[in-house]
């Protein structure tokens, strides 16, 4: 683009941020326009600073790595502010003196849990998603990024959109969707950061120099179409003015709901299963230097996944409104979805098959086997859950919550991990992880604080579900809810406590990362990597 | 930089493609996978057939089984109210005072009275019943409308201070404060006195002077020596139990701005046998009269 035409948009988008912080009919929304307006005030000084300078040639024939470096360091940031954030609100219910009275509208527990999600699951999550995929799509095609400075777009574009979100919650700006509670403007912004990554993503794929797309491709693919597709329904609302941040859904009452659950279930469905299945197709094979064990496993799974995974959102809603058709569907739709997920699981373990004497000595190979293992795990207790009689006990638990940590600590934040450990050496052209001893401490610390929560969650879930429906002889409920809240006391500290050694082992992992950078030995003298002539 | 990956002997075929090093098995599927898939798909067309499924153009196939989640729980709450027809008219038509000669249906009466006590209750008055700042405790002897079964059935029945019941009990102290009918300094004496009542005033100065304002102003409702009048609602100011607080600066605030503490009448909301079993509970839980 050219630069005037850069200058004017950058000014124009100044201005009217500027006009928007001076109109704004709430703080939030005032604090946005003042964020957006010095970012886009201070491109346009940079701009205008490297105007007439001389634009040094893209070298076309090198993978574009310098933005999936910068995606590496955002994963391990947004990563140790999310599992802070979790840790916290955790001890807040176990301790509720902890929801501090000068904490009160900013920081407390119902402002806290949704930063804590959003910076889990979209700063940490998409982070290493957008960053691994960028790397694989690269290396897969053997092409570099297509679209130039575009990717730079999509990773700071991104950062961005977390900056708006998790400010906007902490200053009560939220639509009160569940994993989709940014308000109007903050989702328009990542609608077209999206497609921009469509677009680099796609446009990579379109010039490959291999005959074939790679599988992990496939799901990266589907994880971006779908996401795009998830987001701009659930997020249809009316803004009540440009000048502020509220808005109204179109949709109501069981509609509205199941459209939330449709969204909910699938970001779960393609954000963190598509996406990280494209993931471990990559990185397990990498680092266990085998051959992938099935192609057609791969097919077959992928395509029942897809397809299959979109209709089963309805069992988030048994016993409410929702028609029982709906919710028979969604159940029977998540029990067959059983099969088409274990297949991922199937093809990442017994791709280690010939290469099991590896979990011995290599702490990053025993990371992704436990990942993959949460993944089966999870994608067991998900489908079993979604069945009518086993909900009707689970659903508003804690039992919930500890299927979901299982899921995100153990299958996405494991493989997350591992592909870090595999990407900074790499990427930073060192000889080799600075201390593979660390690597082993934050496996054993992450898996014991992963059962730790996950167990203690079980327990409290099943006995809260318990209590809430125990009857005496005649009929009459035996406790209050008050009761089964002062039962789950022991269980919430336990939970915490799982929270501390997994937020020590992301540390670890940080601290693990930097040195790599800093101390271990270099291979080569330059970053760059030439993309192989076909 | 691409390593090739390592091979064994005995390894099956590739499918011949290479990504960055990665190669493909050729292996088939394994058989346990497939066989349960198939399984999951003939178990669900089964199921779909046997429970509300398939929507139409207006409505959906309800299913061979005539099961619906409302049917289900309609059968549920049935089947406990037919169990409990016979108990529950007993309940009814039984004297209040009546009740607790009946060994079997005073223990019923209890837990079903804990049962509603529970789920409409506690929110307010606790779990245990021990009460918070602003609603009493129901569990010592101290009453601001009476604790006799009858006056407790009353206020569970119509509730207090709500607009929606024309028979709950109502009462209002004056804000003398806010609507300035003492001055400062004698709303100063009066909490004094108030405090003197059941233990010591902050300044004793003030005590004397207080009594003549207490005499002249709040004694018609708290009665002249402060121990109150439960045909109002006004309570004992001579004993420690305290509703909202019995320091200087909470007494004061009752005095300034008055407190209006209000109780939904669940006599609209709830059965008699109800009402009845959780009065019969408040009753028997230490303090009832």
């Amino acid at each position: 683009m050219p630069n005037t035409i850069k200058l004017i948009a950058l000014g124009l988008v100044t201005l009217f941020a500027a006009m928007a912080a001076n109109y704004a009919r709430d703080l939030a929304y005032m604090v946005h326009a003042i964020i957006v307006m010095l970012v886009a005030g201070g491109l346009f000084l940079y701009t205008l600073r490297k105007t007439g300078e001389p634009v040094l040639a893209t070298p076309k024939n090198e993978y574009l790595d310098s933005v999936v470096r910068a995606g590496v360091i955002a994963t391990g940031f947004w990563g140790v502010i999310g599992f802070l954030a979790g840790t916290f609100i955790a001890f807040q219910l176990a301790f509720p003196q902890l929801n501090f009275d000068w904490l009160q509208g900013h920081g407390n527990f119902g402002r806290l849990r949704p930063l804590h999600t959003s910076a889990v699951i979209f700063a940490f999550g998409g982070n290493a998603l957008i960053a691994t995929s960028f790397y694989v799509v690269q290396r897969t095609s053997a092409a570099r990024l297509w679209g130039g400075n575009l990717a730079w777009f999509v990773f700071w574009g991104y950062q961005l959109f977390i900056v708006l979100a998790a400010t906007g919650y902490l200053l009560g700006a939220t639509q009160s969707r569940e994993y989709a509670e940014p308000e109007w403007y903050v989702d328009w912004w990542l609608t077209i950061v999206w497609v921009a990554y469509l677009a680099v993503f796609l446009g990579t794929i379109i010039k490959r120099k291999e005959p074939h797309i790679y599988v992990a491709n496939w799901f990266y693919l589907s994880f971006i179409v779908t996401v795009a597709m998830l987001h701009v329904v659930n997020n249809i609302s009316i803004p009540i003015s440009i000048w502020g941040s509220r808005s109204v859904q179109v949709m109501s009452g069981v509609q509205d709901a199941m459209t939330q659950w449709w969204y909910g279930h699938n970001a779960v469905g393609f954000f963190l299963t598509a996406g990280f299945l494209g993931m471990m197709y990559y990185f397990i094979p990498k680092q266990a230097e085998r051959p992938v064990f099935s192609y057609k496993l791969s097919i077959i799974h992928f395509w029942a996944l897809i397809f299959i995974y979109i209709w089963a959102g309805p069992h988030h809603l048994h016993y409410t409104a929702l028609p029982d058709w709906a919710s028979t569907l969604g159940m029977v739709f998540s029990i067959v979805l059983w099969m088409p997920s274990w297949g991922g699981m199937i093809n990442g373990l017994m791709t280690l098959s010939g290469a099991w004497d590896k979990l011995r000595t290599d702490p990053i190979i025993r990371m992704m086997v436990i990942s993959v293992g949460f993944y089966g795990m999870s994608t067991f207790e998900g489908p079993m859950m979604s069945i009518r009689a086993v909900n009707s006990l689970s659903h508003y638990t804690d039992w919930t919550i500890g299927h979901v940590h299982s899921g995100a600590l153990g299958w996405n934040g494991m493989i997350t991990f591992g592909a870090l450990y595999f990407l900074t050496p790499v990427l930073w052209k060192r000889e080799r992880i600075y201390s593979v001893q660390l690597v082993s401490w934050h496996f054993w610390l992450a898996t014991i604080g992963i059962v730790l929560y996950a167990a203690s969650m079980w327990v409290t879930g099943i006995m809260e579900g318990l209590m809430w429906r125990e009857v005496d002889a005649n009929g009459f409920l035996v406790n209050s809810f008050a009761d089964t809240v002062a039962a789950k006391f022991p269980m919430y500290v336990v939970r915490g406590l799982g929270g501390v050694l997994y937020l020590t082992g992301a540390v670890i992992m940080v601290y693990n990362l930097i040195m790599t950078v800093r101390r271990a030995p270099a291979k080569e003298a330059s970053l760059a990597v030439t993309v192989p002539a076909e | 930089m691409s390593k090739a990956p390592q091979k064994h002997k005995g390894d099956p075929e590739t499918t011949g493609h290479s990504w960055d090093g990665i190669e493909e098995f050729n292996n088939p599927l394994p058989r346990w996978w497939l066989w349960t898939f198939y399984a999951c798909i003939i178990w669900a067309i089964g199921y779909t057939i046997a429970y509300p499924a398939w929507p139409g153009i207006k409505s959906a196939t309800s299913g061979v089984l005539g099961w619906s989640t409302r049917g289900d729980v309609a059968q549920d709450i049935a089947a406990v109210n037919e169990a409990n027809a016979a108990i529950n008219a007993r309940l009814v038509s039984t004297e209040l005072t009546e009740v607790a000669a009946e060994p079997d249906l005073n223990s019923y009466a209890v837990s079903a009275g804990a049962a509603v006590f529970k789920t409409w209750c506690a929110q307010c008055h606790g779990s245990g019943a021990a009460g918070a700042k602003g609603y009493p405790n129901l569990l010592d002897d101290d009453w601001l409308w009476g604790g006799d079964i009858e006056a407790i059935h009353y206020t569970v029945t119509h509730g207090v201070r709500n607009e929606d019941d024309g028979d709950a009990r109502y009462s209002q102290m004056p804000a003398f404060g806010r609507d300035e009918l003492l001055s400062d300094e004698e709303i100063d004496q009066v909490v004094n006195f108030v405090m003197s009542l059941s233990g010591s005033a902050q300044d004793g100065t003030m005590v004397e002077p207080g009594s003549v304002v207490f005499a002249d102003n709040c004694a018609s409702c708290h009665m002249d020596d402060g121990t109150g009048d439960r045909e109002q609602g006004a309570p004992n100011l001579t004993d420690a139990i305290w509703l909202y607080g019995g320091d200087y600066d909470t007494i004061k605030e009752t005095v300034v701005n008055a407190r209006f503490g209000v109780m939904p009448a669940w006599g609209l909301r709830l059965s008699e046998h109800e009402i009845r079993a959780a009065a019969l509970y408040v009753h028997q839980l230490g303090g009832g009269e």
